[in-house]
């Protein structure tokens, strides 16, 4: 049942995106049809956040939440199963990251982003039962992680 | 008695009027439409409980209970292998006969299924939320939990009584012994707490030793009361097929267990023996098993007015008591009647001498005609059981001419004869034993199958058909193969159950004591000649992902699913592995799969269930050192 899922999701990829050049973490190398999604928001329940100074005591929560959920498939200096994080905050907006965590089965359904994603890594990114408030501390350690 | 003639060879017996012109429409579930109905159906010889779609009458889904099943490892894994531990030792099968869902004010509320299990008398509680078995009690001084478990308007109680009378407290007599009054039966009251579940015996009963069949227990007026079927009221030990039917007519048991509890509370049950299990599995974590001796006793002598004989005709079967709670219909497999018993009449007549016509163990016999309601005269052969539409109308299975009669309660008249393809055994309406049936689907529960379907051996598979009973006359719709043996089924309206499902355990609540939350904490523990390897999976890798262990080593593999997203098991087998079948472990879930490291080599180990595009890739090695 779940290949014949994910072969329905793969099927929804459309031949366009799949030609693009596999989209690079790094930030640099961005073809030019993925620059209209350059400050998506993504699709999902957050719509706004206000990104404040840094805030420790949630970034904290968040590193907690991180490595119960997270860390089994992402890491920051290396793409393990899913992509690298380095950098994550700069070249996205904190709305797309939280909903990404929060909603990665729509995103990488409809989000031209999250599909290229998806095509690249080729592992559906798993809905890990994180609350929004608990996106938001994640989000904030993602942010002090970038910072270093 | 035109449908007599229907017999076992019977050629293209659905195309016949009773079968609805567009049936086919009227089961079809378009793709992504979902069942109106969820169907449970007991295992019979298989242990297990099936759950079907209705009205497309798709297996869902296999409820392991009873018996070791190794698609999941149910039985198997450090986790669940307790739940089937009992007084003669680890028995990994049972015969599970009856189904009975729990109920709020006679009504059904979507909480937990109980079944029975005859062999080993036992008795089960399944979780809706997660369609998993919780608990199992093991029922003392039974043998053979047939009659069982059958609930109360409010699930107070289980009542569970024994098929096999036998001494009591065991003991090797002669078998002739059996009529001399050395065999005797017991009814047991199994406490359910109202919010956990939880199961317990409360209290016994000595009945006489006779064969005791099945139950149902009153609603409204008669909440107090649960009805119990005897045969061989001969107490025939020897060719019982014929020893057992000569009596005209045998009993039903009408016990008054608020009477009961009562007397319990008066100090007037006491202390017997009997050794007995009850295991019981707390959300994820491994089953407490725990052994305990004794239970309260009582006889009838000590209270009266807590127990009286119904005379019924003839080695009934069924006793159910219709919505209102006035009507106790016998099944009787060998009579030409069906009789209707009168909760009225019983309150009535039951303390009043000249309505008795004798007494067994201090229990007065009520004399039949006494409590009669009524008689459906000559509605077939082989009347077994009943079930209500909630409009007025009672279904009866009839064995013996295969078919199912529809008659009206009140004239007794029969309306209608519904051919069943074949030997038809229990019937099931939605809430059909409940107050409130929600009389849309029948489906009856049949033995044989010769020639209805492809023929797969010299074994056929049972059988189960669906009816529509929302209009006028009931309709046959179509019939599927079953698993194992099917008894008896609860069907519960999807509604109430759909949007409780569980999705996953969540990794935050995980109490498991060797469960770990993150890859960071996968390890490998070596305690002696033990090792523990606490493993985690996502998809599509374990961690640790290579083990060095030495021939010889005890290895518990600890197994934790990272994923908390719905319908992401993860599968764990190792190959080779001479003891331990498959682990299917759920989202958030830990469970144990036990090794012992077999000659030096290396030992591949892999996910068995499909989990992404990488699946393949999930696998990985144990090196085994000399």
């Amino acid at each position: 049942m779940k290949i014949i899922k994910n072969i329905i999701k793969f099927g929804k990829i459309t031949p366009v995106l799949l030609g693009l050049i596999a989209f690079s973490y790094c930030g640099k190398e961005k073809p030019a049809e993925a620059e209209s999604s350059v400050g998506s928001k993504g699709i999902g329940p957050v719509t706004s956040v206000t990104l404040g100074t840094l805030d420790e005591g949630m970034a904290q929560k968040g590193k907690q939440n991180f490595e119960t959920k997270c860390s089994a498939c992402h890491k920051f200096e290396e793409k393990v199963v899913g992509p690298a994080l380095k950098g994550v905050t700069e070249r996205r907006t904190p709305e797309w990251i939280m909903n990404m965590i929060l909603n990665p089965m729509e995103m990488t359904q409809k989000d031209p982003i999250a599909q290229e994603l998806l095509a690249e890594h080729l592992t559906q990114m798993t809905f890990q039962n994180v609350q929004e408030s608990e996106a938001r501390e994640i989000l904030e350690y993602l942010r002090k992680m970038d910072k270093k | 008695m035109i449908l007599i003639g229907l017999g076992y060879g019977c050629k293209g017996g659905a195309a016949t009027a009773a079968l609805a012109s567009d049936a086919a429409k009227r089961v079809y579930v378009a793709p992504g439409e979902k069942d109106e109905v969820y169907a449970f159906l007991s295992g019979g010889f298989s242990g297990q409980m099936s759950v079907y779609g209705i009205p497309s009458t798709r297996l869902f889904k296999i409820i392991p209970v009873f018996s070791v099943f190794p698609e999941n490892g149910y039985g198997y894994d450090e986790e669940t292998k307790n739940m089937l531990r009992t007084t003669n030792g680890y028995v990994p099968w049972d015969d599970s006969h009856h189904i009975e869902a729990s109920m709020t004010d006679g009504k059904q509320d979507g909480r937990w299924l109980f079944m029975n299990a005859n062999n080993s008398p036992r008795l089960a509680r399944i979780d809706l939320r997660s369609f998993e078995t919780k608990e199992i009690i093991e029922i003392p001084n039974s043998a053979g939990n047939h009659a069982s478990p059958f609930a109360t308007e409010n699930t107070e109680y289980l009542m569970a009584a024994t098929r096999f009378s036998v001494p009591i407290p065991q003991a090797s007599v002669p078998i002739e012994n059996f009529s001399k009054g050395d065999f005797k039966g017991t009814v047991s009251m199994v406490k359910v707490d109202p919010k956990s579940g939880r199961l317990s015996i409360e209290l016994q009963i000595l009945v006489p030793g006779f064969d005791y069949d099945l139950s149902h227990c009153g609603k409204g007026k008669s909440h107090d009361w649960c009805f119990f079927t005897s045969y061989n009221s001969e107490q025939a030990y020897k060719m019982i097929e014929v020893g057992a039917s000569k009596n005209d007519k045998d009993y039903i048991l009408a016990f008054n267990w608020v009477r009961a509890k009562q007397c319990l509370d008066q100090g007037k049950a006491s202390n017997f023996g009997g050794e007995y299990y009850r295991n019981y599995l707390p959300e994820n974590q491994p089953a407490i098993s725990e052994k305990l001796s004794g239970v309260k006793m009582l006889q009838p002598k000590d209270c009266p007015g807590v127990m009286y004989y119904m005379p019924t005709p003839k080695s009934p079967h069924g006793t159910d008591v219709d919505p209102t709670g006035e009507y106790i219909v016998g099944g009787g497999k060998l009579a030409t009647v069906i009789p209707v018993h009168s909760f009225s009449k019983l309150m009535d007549v039951k303390d009043k001498p000249e309505h008795r016509s004798g007494m067994i163990m201090d229990i007065p016999i009520l004399k039949y005609e006494s409590t009669l309601a009524g008689e459906v005269k000559k509605p077939c052969l082989g009347p077994l059981h009943t079930e209500f539409d909630g409009k007025g109308y009672a279904y009866t299975s009839c064995f013996v001419s295969s078919e199912v009669v529809k008659w009206e309660l009140g004239t007794w008249e029969v309306e209608q004869h519904l051919p069943a393809y074949y030997s038809v055994g229990h019937l099931s309406i939605v809430g059909g034993s409940s107050k409130d049936p929600y009389g849309k689907y029948l489906i009856a529960l049949n033995k044989i199958t010769k020639d209805r379907y492809l023929p797969v051996g010299m074994e056929l598979p049972q059988s189960a058909q669906l009816y529509d009973i929302s209009g006028g006359k009931a309709e046959l719709l179509s019939d599927f193969p079953t698993v194992g043996e099917p008894h008896y089924s609860q069907m519960i309206p999807a509604k109430l159950l759909m949007d409780k499902a569980a999705k996953i355990y969540p990794l935050e609540e995980n109490k498991h004591p060797y469960a770990i939350k993150n890859e960071k904490d996968a390890r490998v523990v070596r305690e002696g000649n033990t090792v523990r390897v606490y493993m985690t999976q996502i998809r599509s890798h374990f961690k640790p992902d290579t083990i060095e262990v030495r021939s010889g080593d005890t290895v518990f593999f600890h197994v934790t699913n990272l994923e908390q997203d719905f319908d992401i098991p993860h599968g764990f087998a190792v190959g080779g592995a001479p003891e331990m079948p498959n682990l299917l472990i759920m989202p958030g879930q830990t469970r144990t799969f036990k090794w012992k490291a077999p000659k030096p080599g290396i030992y591949p180990f892999y996910c068995t269930d499909f989990c992404s595009a990488l699946h393949q890739e999930m696998q990985q090695y144990i090196r085994v050192l000399p």
